[in-house]
């Protein structure tokens, strides 16, 4: 029986969200950015009165001036964007439970089973279009096939607000004439490696022989064919909302080796200040506290502790983390390297068992406090505002643990 | 139109469900809310924001009350 596959892509999204709550800017160009601070920001998200003036995704924020000077710039509330992904999937999640999120914007979704009850793929998609725009006030495109990688062409191929069925009987007129890139895994060194053989169009890679793929991509070449031709049989994997990021970490050989408690207690903070940041951009808490330590003598070890309440509070975590050096660690030797973890993440919010007790309101308000010193740090550099603890010693206090810390922490094939 | 976030007075009955009881614009202006019509997940287009929205009989007109992230607010003439 051929299946029921739809590709939901909600239209410039991170742009979208932003135009939704703020009306008085849906008229006007309008980018999300990654930094505010115009050297390092690129664009994350333009909406569709910023894309034709050129403004594209990636670029950095100086170039899409540019192109566009009356360009709106806007940070991104990923907690916010997460809560507007959730929605989506509760919208979906109404129709079938086989549902795979790809990326927070976009999702597949076998409504095979369900079409007895709410009729054929096109009416479902009608009403979880309609009722996108209404619950969530925001467009989506939408793509009906019997597989997935179809389904992913149909919801390309026409943008903002609309849905296209590909199915047998209009496959070739639609899919045939498209540049062979828009296939999904078709990335730049492909499209090269195609174009050399003759092969421009997904029409051109339906139709050559499998052999000639097989030899000029190898296993690789085999699957583009059945996608070319819309046999792909992958199912669609009923995975969860994002992918979960398990823990939050950062660690630091330091400038000169440390010696004493005090100078732990001031990486502890250091460390701890870019770890809950992170924490709360990936708007999650954590639940369990870990602490890394390695001597001059590279012997190293690792000790935990679970918190009473999911945190995000640097000094919460910067104390626990202390607490634990002092039990676990008795200076026979200076420490060379030294680390702080977050594990056990949850979503910053899940519902928190309150207590009954006034340490909650305390928490609450440094909560607060840290995510003021972000919004500063933000927008006038992560050194515009330092504990004065820091400044006791400049050489370990210059470290900028947040930034200088490159590897991103979210695998998008993980 | 502006969005103006707004006490109000809920009710939770013994099942979690929730109502809200009364709006308080300012001291001055209480509204007892005396029906709730519908209650949906929905977009406000006018002054943006998403969230269950109330629809509130109030003194024999009708009237949207949001709950947003916790917080009730209504579309206000300016």
């Amino acid at each position: 029986m051929a299946r029921s596959i739809l590709h939901v892509d909600q239209n410039c999204f991170y742009a979208s969200v932003e135009m939704q709550r703020h009306p008085e800017l849906r008229n006007q160009p309008l980018a999300v950015c990654g930094s505010q601070e115009d050297r390092h920001g690129i664009v994350l998200t333009a909406n569709y009165l910023a894309k034709p003036r050129g403004v594209k995704t990636g670029m950095a924020i100086w170039q899409a001036r540019q192109k566009c000077p009356e360009l709106v710039v806007l940070p991104p509330d990923m907690a916010e964007y997460i809560r507007f992904s959730r929605m989506a999937r509760e919208i979906y999640s109404d129709y079938t439970d086989q549902i795979e999120p790809f990326g927070l914007d976009e999702a597949w979704l076998d409504v095979t089973g369900s079409t007895g009850l709410y009729g054929n793929a096109m009416e479902i998609a009608q009403e979880i279009s309609r009722r996108i725009k209404f619950e969530l006030g925001i467009t989506a495109s939408i793509g009906v096939a019997d597989n997935k990688i179809t389904a992913k062409l149909g919801s390309d191929y026409k943008k903002p607000d609309a849905i296209t069925r590909i199915e047998k009987d209009n496959y070739k007129e639609i899919v045939y004439p498209l540049p062979v890139e828009d296939l999904l895994y078709v990335g730049p060194a492909t499209k090269e490696k195609l174009r050399r053989g003759g092969i421009t169009t997904i029409g051109a890679l339906a139709e050559a022989p499998v052999e000639f793929l097989l030899h000029r991509l190898g296993k690789m070449g085999v699957v583009l064919h059945t996608f070319a031709n819309g046999q792909d049989v992958s199912p669609v994997q009923n995975t969860e909302h994002i992918p979960t990021i398990k823990s939050v970490g950062n660690s630091a050989t330091t400038p000169r080796d440390l010696i004493n408690n005090e100078d732990v207690r001031l990486m502890l903070l250091l460390l701890s200040e870019s770890v809950c940041a992170r924490m709360r951009e990936l708007a999650s808490r954590c639940t369990v506290v870990e602490l890394y330590v390695r001597d001059t003598e590279l012997q190293s070890f690792i000790r935990q502790r679970k918190l009473a309440t999911p945190n995000c509070s640097s000094t919460e975590l910067a104390d626990t983390a202390y607490a634990l050096f002092l039990a676990n660690y008795h200076w026979e030797k200076p420490v060379r390297s030294i680390g702080v973890r977050g594990s056990g993440l949850v979503e910053a919010y899940e519902c928190v068992q309150m207590s009954l007790y006034q340490d909650d309101q305390r928490r609450q308000k440094w909560e607060r406090i840290d995510a003021t010193v972000d919004e500063v740090r933000n927008r006038y550099g992560y050194m515009s505002l330092q504990r004065a603890l820091i400044y006791t010693d400049p050489l370990l206090g210059r470290i900028n643990p947040k930034d200088d810390h490159t590897v991103h922490p979210v695998g998008y094939f993980a | 139109m502006r969005k103006v976030y707004v006490p109000v007075t809920v009710r939770f009955d013994t099942e979690g469900k929730l109502r809200p009881l009364q709006i308080e614009f300012d001291p001055a202006h209480r509204y007892a809310v005396d029906k709730v019509l519908d209650v949906c997940r929905a977009a406000c287009q006018t002054v943006g924001g998403v969230g269950d929205r109330y629809t509130c009989l109030i003194r024999g007109q009708e009237c949207y009350l949001w709950l947003e992230k916790g917080r009730w607010f209504v579309a206000a003439k300016s």
